[in-house]
């Protein structure tokens, strides 16, 4: 068949549909089509509700939480900031904030060119066995990541690093590297050729050809990958618990379930203020970059 | 690339042709190189954090390395490390629950997931709304959702108490992390609630490149909403369903932050899995040599995992 033939098919079909998508639901439709907005709202309310809770508790004063919830209900009975400051001034959160971000950025950036490079190099260059690199590359990305820690733990304290956030930026390429490279490979095959060798036959060199005209159009999967690479890094907690012990040195989410063990008591309302101090930044992220994460996923997983 | 540089070739005759092929060879040949060394840190930098620790792992798993004992002494011994491992009741146990877990997990998850992907497949007013409020539990550090849902779970502090309590039903006042069922609940909410986002989307991918026209042509041909589901979208969708179930099924199988944050393996050891083990025999006990051999065996049993998965649902078998 034709495509000319099928585009003829598809069109009264399609409009057919149209037609019948513009009628009022009735009896049966409409109730399947308020089954399927409820169970819209259930998904939003299932995946937004736990975050309002945070916020509430964070907002909450110590007696408040002491005394349980039923003694004020959803709403809090008035909103205190303290939990947030007493982050700030008795936890010494800030110190951890700035650690996170620290090795979640300098991650990023060392992912950001090894990948790009990489991914370039397996998607244009003439490399025997490229399909058993990228192979590779993607079990990486499948090693289990508690099978790493002794052998690594040994390692810093060989070196004399252990209790140091700077080491942890090589564990993290675990994390951020399979997943950057095989991204930016997927983007990099689907930029036509005709640019760079347009380059290439007007005497420019590869890697002139690499940096001044493919990079720039490559600037969306590159922005794509350093977004995934810092959210895979600011996330995790796995191997700050193993290698840093001292509460200075701590990233974010470890000084966080810090808090919960180190208080006699503990209260809610400052764990959960941290807690929303560090999803602030993921949050905003998912906002504005939303499309660009659905797409990195998905063309980073498949092939 | 030869098109452009054979176009001016002829003008030049036979002596400029040749150098423009001996230029193209040694082009290739640089770009070869090149190639190389472009790819050449992913790879180091990879084995530094994959092959390194196997290879130590390995190594030490056929020692006795124990950094509690004074001048931590290496002496061989053969397999002991793997006979201790296999006729070890804990180990035993925390392989059943982390099986458990993952079969469970992946089950629901699964389902969960289509639904959600099927929900977003078709447009609707608030369809991007739905898709940004999944994916933030998803990009969210394990430390926000596994904290979350403690306090969740808190009887104190905590909604889900409240909700069970203001609707008189049963379960208000439980202190769930001090059960055993209600603390697995508990994670398992917890885990559900971060991952199953990721799968979503995976899954979403891969319905959107069905091509609506097929659905428009079962329904003529008087196939039911569930036929076409069953006959035409799971079959097509194999390849994203394959993605999908080996990214999470690996992860679920080395679950690790939500059982270290939420109940510290607790109560007893009874929320323990393979992943919590080995990072407590690596750094509560520090028994480089046992923790190796346990490490060795989560790496073999990954990949095992890995292999099953890309060999039930390659897609030529669909």
């Amino acid at each position: 068949m034709s495509a000319s033939a099928a585009e003829a098919g598809r069109v009264p079909a399609s409009r057919a549909a149209e037609r019948r998508r513009r009628r009022l639901p009735r009896g049966a439709a409409l109730w399947r089509e308020i089954g399927f907005y409820l169970l819209v709202l259930i998904a939003i309310a299932v995946s937004l509700f736990p975050f309002y809770w945070i916020l509430r508790t964070s907002l909450a004063t110590n007696a408040e939480i002491a005394n349980g919830v039923e003694s004020t209900g959803l709403l809090p009975s008035h909103l205190s900031f303290k939990a947030y400051v007493d982050d700030f001034t008795q936890q010494h959160f800030l110190k951890p904030l700035i650690n996170s971000a620290i090795v979640a950025l300098l991650a990023t950036a060392i992912t950001i060119v090894v990948s790009t490079i990489a991914g370039y190099a397996l998607a244009r260059m003439p490399i025997r066995g490229s399909g058993l690199i990228l192979g590779f590359i993607l079990i990486a990305g499948f090693f289990p990541v508690l099978a790493m820690v002794g052998p690594l733990f040994l390692l810093f304290k060989e070196l004399g690093v252990l209790d140091s956030i700077y080491p942890l930026i090589l564990a993290y390429l675990v994390y951020t590297l399979p997943i950057a490279t095989w991204l930016l490979r997927n983007f990099f095959s689907q930029i036509p050729r005709d640019l760079e060798e347009a380059a290439l036959v007007d005497g420019a060199t590869r890697l002139q050809a690499l940096r001044k005209v493919v990079v720039p159009v490559a600037v969306p999967g590159v922005f794509t990958a350093a977004i995934l690479a810092f959210i895979l890094a600011w996330n995790d907690f796995a191997f700050a618990v193993s290698f840093l012990e001292t509460p200075p040195h701590f990233t974010a989410p470890l000084a966080i379930v810090n808090f919960g063990q180190s208080n006699f008591q503990v209260f809610y309302n400052r764990i959960d203020a941290a807690v929303v101090i560090i999803t602030i930044p993921i949050a905003l992220l998912v906002l504005f970059a939303q499309r660009r994460i659905v797409t990195g996923l998905t063309a980073g997983s498949f092939r | 690339m030869s098109a452009h540089l054979a176009a001016p070739a002829p003008a030049r005759g036979h002596r400029g042709r040749r150098a423009a092929r001996s230029r193209r060879d040694a082009q290739a040949q640089g770009d070869r190189r090149l190639g190389y060394a472009l790819v050449a840190p992913v790879i180091v930098l990879l084995l530094a954090v994959t092959a390194y620790p196997l290879f130590y792992n390995l190594w030490n798993s056929f020692h006795h390395v124990d950094l509690s004992e004074a001048g931590a002494p290496q002496s061989f011994v053969g397999v002991e490390n793997y006979t201790r491992m296999f006729g070890s009741s804990v180990w035993v146990s925390a392989l059943e629950r982390t099986i458990a877990f993952t079969a469970v997990s992946i089950a629901i998850e699964t389902l969960i997931a289509l639904v959600l992907a099927l929900m977003l497949n078709r447009p609707f007013r608030g369809r991007g709304f739905l898709r940004a409020a999944i994916l933030i539990p998803w990009a969210v550090p394990t430390v926000v959702s596994a904290t979350l849902w403690k306090t969740m779970f808190d009887p104190r502090a905590g909604f889900v108490d409240y909700l069970l309590g203001g609707l008189h039903l049963p379960g208000a006042h439980t202190t769930w992390l001090a059960g055993v069922w209600t603390s697995w609940a508990a994670i398992f909410v917890a885990d559900a609630w971060k991952n199953v986002p990721f799968m979503a989307i995976i899954l979403l991918a891969g319905l959107q490149v069905i091509p609506g026209e097929i659905y428009e042509a079962a329904r003529i041909d008087g196939a039911s909403a569930w036929q076409s589901f069953r006959r035409m979208t799971l079959p097509l969708l194999k390849p994203a369903l394959a993605v999908a179930l080996i990214f999470r099924t690996l992860q679920a199988f080395l679950v690790f932050d939500v059982i270290y944050i939420m109940t510290g393996g607790g109560p007893g050891v009874s929320t323990e899995t393979l992943s919590f083990l080995n990072w407590q025999t690596f750094l509560v006990a520090t028994d480089f040599g046992y923790g190796g051999a346990i490490s060795v065996m989560l790496v073999l049993m990954s990949l095992a995992i890995a292999a099953v998965y890309v060999r039930l649902l390659r897609p030529e078998t669909a």
